[in-house]
């Protein structure tokens, strides 16, 4: 659920609330303050505003080596029927902000970057965006199965197993990607335990004195 | 600096309070609401729930989705500000020991961000030394403190149930949220293996208790803490601006203390602090000076006012003052459950924290250790964070996905098939268990290094002993039983051996750490009496985690509550009778 609707929610009542609109009006006087793109709408203190503000107003990645993980990133998590990609998701964008926030990720990227780079201009004179399509699954084979890659392919093994993870982990918490992967909470509820349609298929029941006792709603 | 000078505030308080957590938290809403002026220090930055928000944001909201970063360890959304370091302000360590130091800096302390867990002491955890012979007996027992853990329960709220368990005793509980999948699965293996498993206790309102709190609408975020409902237990929500609107606090915050001030009889006349925004030196003058700054920053703050009364610093003729500082024991393991693969989605946020946990069970006249611990769990349809998806190749080549056999790591449609079959079916468990305090673990003033406002630091002297070690590899035994009961597959925490201690957590990181000013009946071996009150001082008093003189398997924050309640009970009896 959006934090709109949450807020919809909250509005009609379903949770006393004295409070929410103080916070929004903060979270207005903020953004207010300092140009859109590096503003939050999360509390943050005074030496994280800091901190993230430079983060965000350092550039790490060059312009090829973004292309790049874009290609990389839409090649790991492609549209397919149920969202859209990694690029759709703002995956690059996300990494780019990750290795400046993490900076152990810093050298391994930049660095398999530069391998796989290498790798394709001395078997296919092209950095790896400029290869064509089959050249590039060639190399992406290659490195994307750790237990049957081989041994000369160790380091573009490890850089892809990287990028795997930070795009997964960036796509995954995308708007698109929390849709895709069916959380359904950060929203206002009342809980009354797990449905019975999943107990039953886990063949599983609450006992008489959990149900006599836990806290019930309408 | 040629201007330095010292800027003494007029007014003088009843009372002046270090520290603004669960114990300082307390004592300034009940000082306040006794219609005493109370001054409220926090070395820590302002802090508003109602204003400071972090609930109900989604992972996009944080540019690293939630990841942890120095200023905020346990994640982006997390509620406390602090750290294990924090800039400008070092400890330091003997070369050979450990300990790890959380520092909040905010009004409210850790009770922000903690979770929740509010267990009741039970009698046997005040008279160990009786029973097993190791640690001291506390100078009170729980017949005096019953009624002021009877009164929190009513007055803060914590859900739970009464099992009649002698040493987990039956309080006035709100009722517990069901068990989610997980947790039934792990309550039917765990008693399969002879653990006991009943509610948790919490300190979340499942229903409504009063106007100036909501109930508790499910988000599993308390560590965010409730900034839109208050149906959690956080000391800024429920005990700070509370007292603040009797009109009978001034809070300051941003005001590091240096020192307890005294006067020629060596009674304590106020607090002597810097504000770390204008770099000057402040007094705060007072009928009584409260400690409630953190276990090891009020043994600091003791150590560091000494006098010619007070040689050894204050409250510290015993020589106890940071000794005896012990934190929980900690172990911990996890895995996948395969039947939860390919489950059905559903909002199964729950509260911030597990609905069901294991108090200890196991008598230990069979065992080759003291005390005990009890078992916490986790698991299921989280909302999605930093570190989500990470080395799917440890997963995807081992387990089929919907009914195939795939080879491990991948990319593509295949791949985005597995992150959904995989979600929601982590499980796992850690233990957290009662340590033995001993004079040989301490911190003391270091005497080489100060902070960044020339405030002598702590250095630490800590190590686990045999104990508490033998009681991790328990806890790993035991999860390893539990884990393989209910079908799951362990994927951490289960390579430890006597090589690595078992895994035990280092002391200090399960941040629930005691018994640096303890109390005690012998004014030789320990620092306070039973009412929280120095035995050397009898206008201070200390009431954070400090004064334990052991701290069960139990997490101290109900029993902190408590004891501040109760002392400060006691020191508006005293000052009505003139006897502060």
């Amino acid at each position: 659920m959006d934090r709109r609707k949450s807020l919809k929610l909250l509005a009609t009542g379903a949770i006393a609330v004295p409070a929410v609109l103080a916070g929004c009006n903060n979270d207005e006087k903020k953004q207010a303050e300092h140009p859109p793109e590096i503003s939050f709408n999360l509390d943050r203190a005074p030496e994280e505003l800091e901190r993230d503000r430079k983060l965000m107003e350092t550039t790490f990645f060059t312009e090829h080596e973004m292309a790049t993980i874009a290609l990389l990133s839409d090649i790991i998590i492609p549209k397919d029927d149920i969202s859209g990609s990694a690029t759709d998701a703002g995956v690059p964008d996300f990494i780019e902000f990750i290795v400046k926030d993490m900076p152990q990720y810093q050298d391994p990227m930049r660095g398999g970057l530069r391998w796989l780079d290498v790798y394709c201009m001395n078997h296919f004179e092209h950095p790896f965006k400029d290869c064509t399509a089959t050249q590039q699954m060639e190399i992406v084979d290659a490195i994307a199965y750790p237990e049957k890659a081989k041994p000369e392919f160790s380091q573009g093994v490890s850089f892809f197993t990287l990028v795997r993870n930070l795009t997964a982990t960036g796509f995954y918490t995308s708007r698109i990607g929390v849709a895709d992967i069916g959380y359904a909470g950060n929203s206002p509820t009342k809980w009354n335990g797990v449905p019975d349609e999943v107990l039953k298929q886990y063949n599983i029941a609450y006992t008489e004195k959990e149900l006599k006792e836990g806290a019930s709603y309408q | 600096m040629g201007d330095l000078q010292i800027k003494k505030k007029s007014l003088k308080y009843d009372a002046v309070i270090v520290g603004s957590g669960a114990g300082g938290g307390m004592a300034a809403y009940m000082l306040a609401n006794a219609g005493l002026k109370v001054c409220l220090l926090e070395a820590g930055h302002m802090y508003d729930p109602q204003k400071n928000v972090t609930q109900l944001k989604n992972p996009w909201d944080s540019p690293r989705r939630g990841a942890s970063t120095k200023y905020r360890p346990f994640g982006d959304f997390d509620a406390c500000y602090g750290g294990w370091q924090l800039d400008g302000e070092p400890y330091t360590k003997k070369e050979g020991t450990q300990w790890d130091w959380w520092r909040a800096r905010m009004i409210g302390g850790r009770t922000n961000h903690w979770g929740r867990i509010s267990l009741r002491f039970g009698p046997r955890d005040f008279k160990r030394r009786s029973i097993d012979g190791l640690g001291e007996d506390w100078p009170i027992n729980y017949d005096d403190i019953k009624p002021f853990y009877d009164r929190i329960d009513k007055m803060i709220g914590v859900f739970g149930t009464n099992e009649g368990l002698e040493n987990d005793p039956d309080g006035h509980f709100l009722p517990p949220p069901k068990p989610r999948l997980h947790e039934l699965l792990i309550k039917q293996a765990a008693q399969k293996v002879g653990v006991t498993v009943i509610p948790s206790r919490l300190s979340i309102l499942t229903k409504k208790i009063n106007e100036d709190r909501g109930e508790c609408f499910f988000c599993g975020q308390c560590g965010r803490n409730c900034s839109l409902a208050k149906a959690d237990f956080s000391s800024s929500n429920v005990l700070v601006y509370p007292a603040l609107k009797t009109g009978n606090v001034d809070v300051v915050a941003e005001a590091m203390v240096r020192e307890v001030l005294t006067d020629k009889e060596g009674l304590a006349t106020g607090v002597s602090y810097i504000n770390k925004q204008d770099m000057q030196e402040y007094q705060v003058n007072a009928r009584t000076v409260i400690l409630a700054a953190s276990t090891c920053e009020s043994a600091r703050i003791l150590l560091n006012s000494k006098s010619s009364r007070h040689p050894n610093g204050l409250a510290n003729s015993s020589n106890v003052v940071g000794k005896y500082l012990h934190d929980s024991t900690g172990a911990a393991m996890g895995g996948v459950l395969p039947k939860l693969f390919g489950r059905k989605r559903y909002n199964e946020d729950g509260v911030g924290g597990m609905h069901v946990y294991s108090p200890w069970w196991v008598d230990n006249k069979k065992l080759d250790f003291p005390r005990g611990y009890h078992i916490e769990y986790w698991g299921g349809m989280g909302q999605p964070a930093y570190g989500f998806g990470w080395d799917i190749q440890g997963m995807n080549g081992k387990h089929p996905v919907n009914g195939v056999q795939k080879e491990a790591g991948g990319y593509g449609k295949s791949l985005k098939e597995d992150y959904r079959y995989f979600y929601g079916a982590g499980v796992g468990m850690a233990g957290r268990g009662e340590a033995i305090p001993r004079e040989d673990n301490y911190c003391e003033i270091d005497p080489n290094v100060v902070d960044k406002y020339g405030i002598p630091v702590l250095r630490f002297h800590v190590k686990w002993s045999d104990y508490e070690i033998k009681q991790a590899r328990h806890m790993k035994e035991t999860f390893r039983e539990i884990m393989d009961a209910m079908g799951a597959v362990v994927t951490w925490g289960d390579n430890d051996g006597p090589e690595n201690n078992w895994g035990i957590s280092k002391p200090g990181e399960i941040i629930h750490e005691a018994g640096t000013v303890r109390m005690g009946s012998n004014p030789k071996t320990s620092a306070l009496n039973k009412w929280n009150q120095a035995h050397d001082c009898k206008n201070l008093f200390v009431v954070d985690g400090a004064a334990f003189t052991s701290q069960a398997d139990k997490n101290i924050t109900w029993t902190i509550l408590a004891l501040s309640m109760r002392a400060s009970e006691y020191i508006i009896d005293e000052m009505k009778k003139n006897n502060l």
